[in-house]
């Protein structure tokens, strides 16, 4: 919007501007820590964080509890993506299974999310086995819609051209509408690693067993431990941040044969 | 067009394809397509729901797996109208819903401000979009150990973390929505020698309504999944409450009964926000 701002006549240069606050705010928090504006126990110094954050390292504590969370987060992200593309494709080629399956699908996926734990805990005990099903499930969601979605707006001028060319049904499927689709298959999957991160974390508040960054975080509320929440909290924050970054640069990667001419289709 | 791509742009998940390319796909996908339109297709959704309904009876009734993990269809039913006409459903409904709007309508307000801001003035999305993008990176589950530390785990928890929710795409998708304006309308309205105030809310708003109203849209979606996850998590009343409660008692008829009503009232609140959008935004029909 810069039409209504003509001219930048502002004092701050243009990079130093998005440092101005976390700096004001972080230089509050060890001011209010420093002098000891309040009594509580929650108020911790950062250094205090930072210390933690070291023990956490050096002890290893760290990379256990992100191995198991990750490693959960992927395996389930795996087994849901999969499911996710099969069932997607299937919807999408076939008007018949649509139109059987699709109400059904429709109606599931309106339940939230985080209310399939209680069910799942039963159904799978407490321990890796109700975590994973829990993920997939949250994977298999967006990954189905988008598959479905992409499928199904691919251009019939395309189709068209195949049918010109005599595309046999794998080259139909292998060279023209997977392709075609690829970029709305690829944002649902996208979407699934984020979708599975977040699920990631509310499986190890609700199924409390075993490891992971979530045990973690509630542990350090549990013990009153200000410093652990506040590390968990960037851990996981880092965490989600490196995911999204690696899952676009790869999205940026495979599609990045269509060029611009396919994309102003 | 733009704002349109926008708008697909930031909502990946639910925009549907317009139905006239869908079909013209579908036509060619498959040949036998007639067929099925002709058999009008209702009826084709129907066995298989029928189908697992039978299978959750036959289970249940022959007990191949015992009745506390899998309640027979009767009994869930059952057990959903007691809950109906003994009122308990309908309080816990309420205070739901209470919390829902509540913690909703604090991220609405919010994240529209915050989202007008950053999109009109570069200088204050300067200073306020890294933060809110490092803010933004950390869900909600996230802040919930930390929040729990520092609120306790009252009212407050709730209300914050649902607004949290609601407020990070809104905000997100109100910017972008007024940052991705295109420059002729505004040229356009120069012309016209608009005054500030005309091209605000002539131009600028109603251009960007579709993207902002999506990001709300996407906003009650995650307040609705906050809602349940704080009140699984810390709650005495609710229907998240009921869940765990039902849980903790091995009552799965009672989880059932209540994971129905989450998807139903989720569900209608979201067509509801799907019907107000086609009066918001009904104007622009005619222009395509």
């Amino acid at each position: 919007m810069s039409f209504l701002h003509p001219e930048d006549k502002h004092p701050v240069p243009k990079v130093l501007r998005g440092w101005v606050l976390p700096v004001l705010l972080l230089a509050l928090w060890w001011l209010a820590a420093r002098f000891h504006w309040t009594n509580s126990p929650l108020l911790v110094p950062v250094d205090k964080v930072w210390d933690t954050a070291v023990e956490q390292v050096r002890s290893g504590e760290l990379w256990i509890a992100l191995e198991a969370s990750l490693r959960r987060d992927l395996i389930g992200f795996a087994i849901g993506v999969s499911g996710g593309l099969a069932f997607g494709i299937a919807f999408g080629l076939s008007r018949l299974f649509e139109r059987m399956i699709g109400p059904t699908f429709h109606t599931l996926k309106q339940i939230s999310l985080f209310a399939w734990i209680p069910l799942l805990s039963v159904w799978f005990g407490l321990g890796d086995a109700a975590k994973v099903a829990f993920l997939s499930l949250a994977a298999f969601f967006p990954v189905v819609l988008n598959t479905f979605e992409g499928i199904r707006s691919v251009p019939g001028e395309l189709i068209e051209a195949a049918r010109v060319l005599k595309f046999n049904r794998r080259q139909w499927l292998f060279k023209l509408i997977l392709p075609a689709a690829s970029p709305s298959i690829l944002a649902g999957i996208h979407l699934a690693l984020i979708y599975a991160w977040l699920a990631t974390l509310g499986a190890e508040y609700l199924l409390v067993s075993g490891k992971g960054i979530g045990n973690t975080m509630i542990d350090g509320r549990e013990l009153f431990l200000m410093d652990l929440v506040i590390f968990g909290v960037i851990v996981v924050g880092f965490v989600g941040f490196a995911l999204n970054w690696l899952a676009a640069r790869l999205e940026r990667r495979l599609l990045a044969w269509r060029g611009r001419s396919v994309a102003q289709f | 067009m733009s704002t349109q791509q926008a708008a697909l742009e930031l909502s990946p998940s639910t925009q549907s394809a317009s139905p006239k390319s869908s079909h013209v796909v579908a036509a060619a996908v498959t040949p036998q397509l007639r067929f099925y339109d002709r058999w009008s297709p209702r009826w084709l959704a129907l066995p298989f729901p029928l189908f697992l309904l039978l299978l959750w009876y036959v289970a249940a009734r022959f007990e191949w797996v015992a009745p506390q993990v899998l309640p027979s269809p009767q009994a869930v039913s059952q057990t959903f109208i007691d809950l109906v006409a003994s009122g308990e459903m309908f309080d816990n409904l309420k205070i739901s819903l209470l919390r829902v709007l509540l913690g909703f309508g604090v991220g609405l307000v919010g994240g529209l401000l915050l989202g007008v801001a950053m999109g009109l003035s570069p200088v204050f999305k300067d200073y306020v979009y890294p933060l809110f993008k490092a803010f933004s990176q950390v869900p909600v589950l996230g802040w919930l150990p930390l929040l729990m530390l520092l609120v306790g785990i009252d009212e407050a928890l709730k209300i914050i973390l649902i607004s949290k929710a609601a407020l990070v795409p809104i905000a997100l998708n109100t910017y972008k929505g007024i940052e991705n304006v295109p420059a002729r309308y505004v040229e356009v309205a120069r012309v016209l020698k608009f005054s500030r105030w005309q091209l605000l809310w002539r131009v600028i708003f109603p251009a960007a309504l579709p993207p902002i109203w999506n990001g709300v849209r996407y906003g009650f979606t995650h307040a609705w999944l906050a809602l349940v996850v704080v009140e699984l998590l810390a709650s005495s009343e609710g229907l998240g409450y009921m869940i765990v409660f039902g849980r903790q008692l091995f009552q799965l008829d009672v989880v059932m009964a209540a994971v129905v009503v989450v998807g139903v009232v989720g569900y209608t609140l979201d067509q509801v926000l799907a019907r107000i959008e086609v009066v918001l935004l009904g104007w622009r029909r005619s222009g395509f």
